[in-house]
């Protein structure tokens, strides 16, 4: 019943034919019997009672309005095709946004009860001393203690990072990639997980160290690898040196619990060699806790178990500072809430996603103000057509909804436009952030809760720019506004208050932009010590571990090739890393046989020639010589201003803990970023790359990098080229992976150079859009007073008499905006400190380049109105009316 | 007492459709007017909106019919609702008339 009367809303024409037709039957048969036609007729008129009762008026006064409001927004098509374009610019960036905090930091993983799981981490002071630092690191027997502790209230589960491994299926020639993930086996059953094909993994799966080659797969992995084979269950492969089979298929969207890299295949914890070591941290703890459970007992009996651990771990500590041992002892075990899981990606984006969002948010405010200031000059102009309405019976709350009716057709355009944008726009910022190979990629669904925000924010949107205008338009008073003079004035004031807000949203955002953008740019000035432009870096692995001599044997065959400059060797690539860790490896040094201090120096084996390749400058002493075992140590001039102060460095013996070596210093390098660029130059250790056992001979070795400088501008260009030559030298070497240094380097500043880069395009899109309104409300003055002003002209008033007062009242708010603006500019850096280098919210320049570029947009847009004001001609204007 | 009145404009329309079925508005009105030896005049104002919301609350069911003129007309029937109503609009009547002849009794 009422479906139909809401389809009859839409054939109303048919319905009042209908209604028609029948009264003029009756009107045919009245007059059939005498009646006076003119009479009955008049009886009749009454047709709209019958079709109001056929469908539904309030509904059908919806449908008027609509076709209304889109003849409005046709007959203005510029202005409302750019108030559209801004607001699906803005609403597509918010939505965008959110789709990006949602994958990354809020949508529960699929699992089951996943607001159950909580990350288990240790806090406590950093190594070089000040701020809180928290770990999410575990030794696994550290693990296997605190799961004994709490095994009665919750379920410990130990996840390794998913790391691009390498592995072969069929041949050792066709290795390939995949992220390999160590799991406990009995985190399947404790997610709710169930096979697509095959069985999971379980608790028998995950006993003994090395005794159960079992692998399970993701169903992203099966589909994308396997196309859904079946057959896949039962086949091997390869993980270094272990036969592994696959058993399984995870059925569902797991991939991991890391937002940001999937994992493709598990393997259980037990099937990693460093379960049984007591010092490698490699993995992270989670904890399953059921609803209810007393939390702070579970965190005291894991901190105890963590505790008792370390402090046996201590008893075997040598070459380590009594303070250091102290620092680690003092750590406590805290639980943090889960259910999005936990990832290198989240911790190192959560505050820049934070701070992009709220940019797009007030970019989107500063939108509503433009485009509600454009309505509200518009319902003025449409006064009197308003007071008709009034006069012929309209009520308020019918105005309200006509303008209201507009505003949501503008809304719901902008947000189809706008959804295009978010759809687009969301995949393309998680392309973006990809370090070299190795993809990150985030789930991007575009499910309910996208969809759900995306409705609330038009819903928002709409009201926050409609409203205004439409209580205005209803309030129209009739008798005034007929006679054609209302009292402009306070139409004006909330104009004003919104360009004052315009202005505060707009300095807000350039601000930060520029924050970000000299961020970035001190860090891409920062001085490398090294030349990155011509240098590839070579990740290469054998199935088992080679000899050195096999290792020396590549790198001299690929110092032969053509194009080729130099080739060297070290621990791993320089700058290489992830968003979710740096290769690092440091240790506690003790100068001369002393005890060590507090203060950990940093480790890099490197081969004879290193610094020549990466053309750091040798600064004093000599650089490791061919065949030199680990019997001489180089230091770079950090270490000598930490370790050595106002000593000669050549000669002091340096003990390194982690190396259990104690070498003489036989050279000094220039200092070079060691893992990290925004760190400040840390003290380092380069030691020969080939470690040496008991008797002094070189130890066989899996993996190292070689560091290769070329000749040719575009390195890649020699890519294929070694990559084929690498087995030709030796067949047992691969190259799992070549990047040019430049990409490392810029890797790193991925961050700074996102935030900067869409920053300063929503700095520029808020300048534009406040521009603009600035030009709207000064250019809708003018008309409301170009009465005034053509007195004002008539009786003798100069042009800049006339800009001053046209411009005057619209300048205070710019004034009292940009006030604003640096108040909550400077409230907002203190909240993104953390993201910046080299640059502090407090500096005067950085609070200069807004205001000066605000006041010059400011003045720019006034140009028009004025010439406008100025052009008056006061006999055409005293005529008229 | 609005009430009174269009439920009396209800019950009329309803008994007269109970009686015979497929008449057309003016018909009904005509129909009413002749029962009640011409005391009762039907508003024909108001008797249309009626017959379309007794049609969208389902007591009567409305179909277009060839007239031997030619033209279509609009006919009426009652529902099984219809029916209930016609017997609840019947019961509520007599006791509305009834409680006024008691008043006009004692007085």
């Amino acid at each position: 019943m009422i479906i139909r009367r809401i389809l009859n809303v839409f054939r109303r024409d048919r319905i009042s034919a209908e209604i028609d037709e029948e009264l003029q039957s009756h009107i045919d048969e009245a007059t059939g019997a005498g009646r006076d036609v003119q009479q009955v007729r008049g009886v009749l008129r009454y047709r709209e009672a019958s079709q109001d009762i056929k469908l539904i008026p309030w509904l059908d006064s919806l449908r008027a309005d609509a076709i209304f409001g889109w003849r409005q927004l046709l007959k203005r098509k510029v202005t409302s095709a750019a108030a559209i374009l801004s607001l699906a610019l803005a609403i597509g960036a918010c939505t965008g946004a959110f789709r990006l905090i949602d994958a990354l930091l809020l949508r529960p993983l699929p699992v089951a009860h996943a607001d159950r799981l909580y990350a288990v981490l240790k806090q406590g002071t950093s190594d070089s001393g000040g701020g809180m630092v928290r770990y999410n690191s575990w030794a696994y027997p550290s693990f296997k203690l605190m799961r004994a502790a709490v095994k009665d209230e919750a379920e410990l589960i130990a996840i390794s990072g998913a790391d691009r491994t390498d592995i072969t299926f069929k041949s050792d020639a066709e290795m390939e990639r995949a992220n390999v993930q160590y799991v406990s086996g009995w985190m399947f059953d404790a997610f709710g997980l169930l096979p697509a094909a095959g069985r999971l993994l379980t608790e028998n799966d995950d006993r003994n160290p090395g005794a159960h080659p079992y692998a399970v797969l993701s169903e992203d992995y099966w589909t994308r690898r396997f196309g859904r084979d079946r057959g896949v269950i039962g086949k091997t492969f390869r993980l270094g040196e272990r036969s592994i089979e696959i058993v399984g298929v995870i059925d569902g969207p797991f991939t991991g619990t890391e937002p940001g890299t999937v994992a493709d295949i598990f393997v259980p914890m037990m099937m990693n060699p460093k379960v049984t070591r007591d010092h490698a941290t490699w993995h992270r703890s989670f904890a399953m806790i059921p609803p209810g459970a007393p939390m702070e007992t579970i965190r005291a009996k894991l901190d105890a178990a963590s505790r008792a651990f370390e402090r046996e771990r201590a008893k075997g500590y040598g070459g380590i500072s009594r303070a250091a041992i102290e620092r680690m002892l003092a750590q406590t075990v805290q639980l943090e809430p889960a259910a999005a899981g936990a990832s290198g990606l989240q911790e190192n984006y959560r505050r820049g996603l934070f701070a992009l969002a709220t940019l797009v948010a007030v970019v989107l405010l500063i939108t509503c103000a433009n485009v509600a200031n454009l309505m509200t000059a518009q319902a003025a102009a449409r006064g009197r057509e308003m007071a008709l309405r009034v006069s012929i019976g309209a009520g308020r709350g019918r105005l309200v909804q006509l303008v209201l009716m507009e505003s949501a057709m503008l809304a719901l355009f902008a947000v189809l436009i706008g959804s295009w944008f978010a759809w687009w726009s969301a995949p393309f910022i998680v392309g973006m952030i990809n370090p070299p190979d190795h993809p990150a990629r985030l789930a991007l669904p575009a499910d309910w809760r996208v969809l759900g925000f995306g409705v609330a924010l038009t819903l928002v949107v709409s009201l926050l720019f409609g409203l205004a205008p439409a209580m205005r338009a209803s309030s129209v008073v009739p008798s005034s506004a007929l006679k054609g003079g209302s009292e402009p004035h306070s139409k004006r004031r909330t104009m004003y208050a919104l360009i004052a807000a315009q202005v505060a949203f707009c300095f807000v955002v350039m601000f930060v932009a520029g924050l970000f953008a000299s961020t970035f740019q001190n860090l891409s000035r920062r001085p490398l010590g090294f030349t990155p432009d011509g240098l590839l870096a070579i990740d290469a692995a054998t199935h088992t571990p080679q000899p050195a001599v096999y290792w020396t044997q590549v790198a001299d065959h690929l110092r032969e090739l053509s194009g080729i400059e130099s080739v060297s060797m070290s621990d791993w690539a320089p700058l290489e890393g992830t968003a979710s860790f740096d290769f690092a490896s440091n240790s506690f040094v003790s100068i001369n046989g002393a005890p060590p201090g507090p203060l950990p120096a940093y480790t890099f084996g490197i081969s004879p020639g290193w610094f020549e390749t990466m053309k750091i400058p040798l600064v004093d002493g000599r650089d490791f010589r061919r065949g030199e075992m680990q019997t001489a140590a180089i230091v770079n001039e950090a270490f000598v201003r930490g370790f050595l102060p106002g000593l000669n460095p050549l000669g002091q013996t340096v003990g390194v803990s982690a190396l259990k070596l104690r070498l003489p210093i036989v050279g000094v390098v220039r200092d070079a970023p060691y893992k990290n660029i925004h760190d400040p130059m840390l003290p380092v250790v380069y030691v020969p790359i080939y470690s040496t056992d008991a008797t002094g001979a070189a130890e066989p070795m899996q993996a190292a990098a070689f560091v290769v400088r070329t000749t040719r501008p575009n390195a890649l260009t020699l890519a294929a080229m070694l990559r084929q030559e690498i087995p030709r030298a030796r067949p047992e070497f691969r190259a799992t992976d070549i990047r040019t240094e430049r990409e490392l380097v810029d890797a790193q500043t991925v961050r700074e150079r996102l935030l900067s880069m869409l920053a300063l395009f929503f700095a520029g899109v808020a300048l534009l859009l406040a521009a603009i309104g600035l030009y709207g409300v000064l250019d809708y003055s003018v008309l409301q007073r170009r009465r005034e002003i053509g007195i004002r002209i008539a009786i003798g008033a100069n042009t800049g008499e006339i800009a001053r007062r046209v411009t005057s009242e619209v300048f205070a708010m710019v004034a009292l905006g940009a006030a604003a603006g640096i108040g909550f500019g400077l409230a907002s850096a203190r909240f993104i400190a953390s993201l910046l280098y080299g640059v502090s919210g407090r500096d005067p320049a950085m609070l200069i380049l807004p205001s000066a570029t605000i006041i010059v947009a400011a003045l720019l847009s006034a140009i028009p109105a004025v010439v406008r004001a100025a052009r008056i001609d006061p006999v055409t204007m005293l005529r008229a009316e | 007492m609005p009430d009174l009145l269009q439920g009396s404009l209800d019950l009329l329309v309803l008994k007269i459709l109970s009686r015979k079925p497929k008449l057309h508005g003016y018909a009904i009105m005509t129909a009413i007017q002749e029962r009640s030896d011409e005391v009762l005049r039907v508003e024909e104002g108001s008797l249309y909106p009626a017959l379309h919301r007794m049609e969208e609350a389902g007591w009567i069911r409305a179909e277009w019919i060839i007239k031997d003129t030619g033209r279509r007309a609009r006919i009426y029937e009652l529902t099984a609702a219809g029916k209930k109503q016609l017997a609840a609009e019947q019961e509520r009547w007599k006791s509305v008339t009834s409680a006024v002849n008691r008043v006009l009794r004692t007085i």
